[in-house]
């Protein structure tokens, strides 16, 4: 196979009236790894993949998919895809082995019904109607329909939204097993841990644009080095916080009577922290030092609240407080 | 991976025939819709037979009642095959998200719904053959063969026609909740507006005849009735008929086409971006 990249964008945008969706996203899939679009609701990912489907029009910029421009959409372009949706049905009155044949006589090349049931884990199910599956085997037909055309890139859209952690570490499987496979997959979600388990590489886009690029570890060692150390005083010290401020080596907020400073010297600030405490008679409370996981990391690209909705959705606001 | 052979799509033909074969057997697993497509029309068959009589029609010829309003009924199952079960249908599916996962796949759109509408035509040719089996089996129907064609013509425009007319109740309907109401609150005041439920030639209020002529279902009933028609002499064929019903079948091609969508509709359980926000949120 060749080394030229699946999929290819370049300056992608899109509005939808006022609203930027996609406002200069550029990228990159190679064939074989497993790429992932990470954002909050709302960043543009949904948008995205939808463009690199086919089932959305984009204002500007270059795409290509698999060589072809998704916008034309042509039977022979679906024909190289799988696509598992979010909110798409399956006919109630068929057997979940009908299901498979009848949408997989659509594609050139098959994988065998068997194959595919096994792969998804709904092996000795084939013979079941739809509508007698639990929301997660539903899912995993969701699965099954976008491989039964053995495609030459899967997108998955937000995979396991929805899912109770045993279904969420159960599909983690499924995907860990097709990248065995060597598929290239494109996939979307709002999980940190689930990049971290699945992706090679991981884009952070938010409101529409990229904040960051590279590997799971690449993003965490972007920040590698930092520590952060929190505490809690009195309000009516903050006002005399400044001197403090000005004497730490690393980057301090307040907010909310509580501070933070990520630092590269955690041994001088925390003694410059706590001598300044002393002298005053402040009580930190909750003091902590701690290295950033990767979810601070995505927190802090993102621009702090991952439920933060740039693209002015009217749901999913508050969804992370607390 | 290497021993790929370059992909050749199915072909369409035999897609389609595998679409029209899938519609079937989803529409034989519904109960439901195979009993008021199926047996409701007979089970007026069976009731008009027991209410009324053989008609004499003069020189000493008799005529099975059912002579005059089987034809009518025929033409009620075929559009309730049609219009009525290709709306409904189309728009939960619409609303379910199965439209939606078609157009993921490579099959091309308007293969899908030629299934849908081929497999219209099919249960519509089923129900009008077992209504005139019975009607000529049980009842003494009687048909001349040299006015068979004439029948098989007008049941082909017919269905045709409300196959599209079908596609644009789907397209219409602003939910596939909303489906069935629209269907039975349009088909069945035109079925009594058409002479369906009646024997013809009663004599209706002026109002129902106006609107019994504009819509296309009457002129459907007339001209099929009219190869059954005792009384008439001549050529069975009504062209003007046929060209009415034909004209709103282009009516209702031109707003399905304008007007089909694939996606679900907004609000509705199939999707929606505020829909899955909602979930993602309940997630967190």
């Amino acid at each position: 196979m060749s080394d030229s990249p699946t999929v290819v964008v370049e300056g992608l945008r899109r509005s939808y009236g006022e609203v930027r969706a996609v406002d200069g996203l550029s990228f990159e899939v190679r064939p074989g790894e497993v790429f992932a679009l990470l954002g909050p609701n709302g960043a543009g990912k949904s948008t995205t993949v939808e463009i690199l489907e086919g089932h959305r029009g984009r204002d500007g910029g270059d795409v290509r998919v698999l060589g072809h421009d998704p916008a034309e959409s042509s039977a022979g372009f679906r024909d190289r895809i799988g696509i598992v949706l979010q909110e798409v049905g399956i006919e109630r009155e068929l057997t979940v082995r009908e299901a498979l044949e009848h949408y997989g006589a659509c594609y050139s090349r098959r994988r065998p019904v068997d194959e595919v049931l096994d792969l998804v884990g709904l092996d000795g199910l084939g013979d079941r109607r739809t509508h007698r599956l639990s929301g997660g085997q539903k899912r995993r037909i969701d699965l099954a329909l976008g491989l039964v055309g053995d495609p030459d890139l899967l997108f998955l859209d937000e995979p396991t939204t929805g899912f109770d952690p045993s279904a969420r570490r159960q599909a983690w499987e499924m995907v860990a097993g097709l990248r065995e496979l060597g598929t290239t997959i494109v996939l979307t979600s709002h999980y940190m841990d689930e990049v971290q388990a699945l992706a090679d590489r991981v884009l952070v886009i938010a409101g529409g644009r990229a904040v960051a690029e590279g590997t799971p570890d690449e993003l965490r060692e972007s920040m590698e080095g930092e520590t952060s150390i929190r505490a809690r005083f009195p309000i009516e010290a903050r006002g005399t916080v400044d001197d403090l401020l000005g004497g730490l080596a690393g980057r301090a907020t307040v907010r909310d009577g509580r501070l933070e400073v990520r630092t590269d010297e955690p041994t001088a600030d925390l003694h410059r922290l706590t001598g300044w405490a002393l002298e005053r008679g402040v009580e930190l409370d909750g003091l902590e030092v701690s290295r950033p996981t990767l979810e601070d990391v995505y927190l802090e690209l993102i621009g702090g609240d991952p439920a933060e909705d740039p693209a002015g959705e009217p749901a999913g606001d508050g969804a992370s407080d607390g | 991976m290497a021993d790929r052979s370059p992909p050749r799509l199915p072909s369409r033909l035999g897609l389609l025939v595998r679409q029209v074969a899938y519609q079937n057997r989803i529409f034989r697993r519904v109960p439901i819709a195979a009993f008021f497509t199926l047996a409701f029309p007979l089970m007026f068959l069976f009731l008009f037979a027991s209410i009324f009589d053989d008609v004499s029609i003069g020189g000493g010829r008799e005529v099975a009642a059912a002579q005059f309003y089987a034809p009518g009924l025929a033409v009620f199952t075929a559009a309730s095959a049609t219009y009525t079960n290709i709306g409904i249908s189309t728009a939960i599916t619409r609303d379910e998200g199965i439209l939606r996962r078609v157009r993921s796949t490579p099959l091309p759109p308007w293969v899908y719904l030629g299934g849908v509408v081929g497999s219209g035509v099919a249960i519509a040719a089923f129900g009008v053959a077992v209504m005139l089996a019975v009607g000529i089996g049980v009842y003494g129907v009687e048909v001349e063969l040299d006015r068979v064609l004439p029948a098989v013509v007008t049941f082909v425009v017919g269905v045709a026609s409300f196959a599209m007319l079908g596609l644009a109740l789907a397209a219409l309907a602003p939910t596939g909740q909303g489906a069935p109401a629209l269907a039975q609150a349009t088909i069945l005041p035109a079925a009594f507006v058409s002479d369906v439920f009646m024997p013809l030639g009663d004599d209706p209020a002026r109002w129902m005849e106006v609107l019994g002529d504009a819509l296309p279902l009457k002129p459907f009933v007339h001209a099929f009735f009219a190869p059954f028609d005792p009384f008439r002499t001549g050529s069975a064929w009504e062209p003007r008929h046929l060209g009415y019903v034909a004209a709103w079948g282009v009516l209702g091609a031109v707003v399905a086409a304008r007007r089909f969508r694939w996606e679900p509709s907004v609000g509705s359980d199939g999707g929606g971006r505020s829909r899955r926000s909602r979930r993602s949120q309940s997630a967190d």
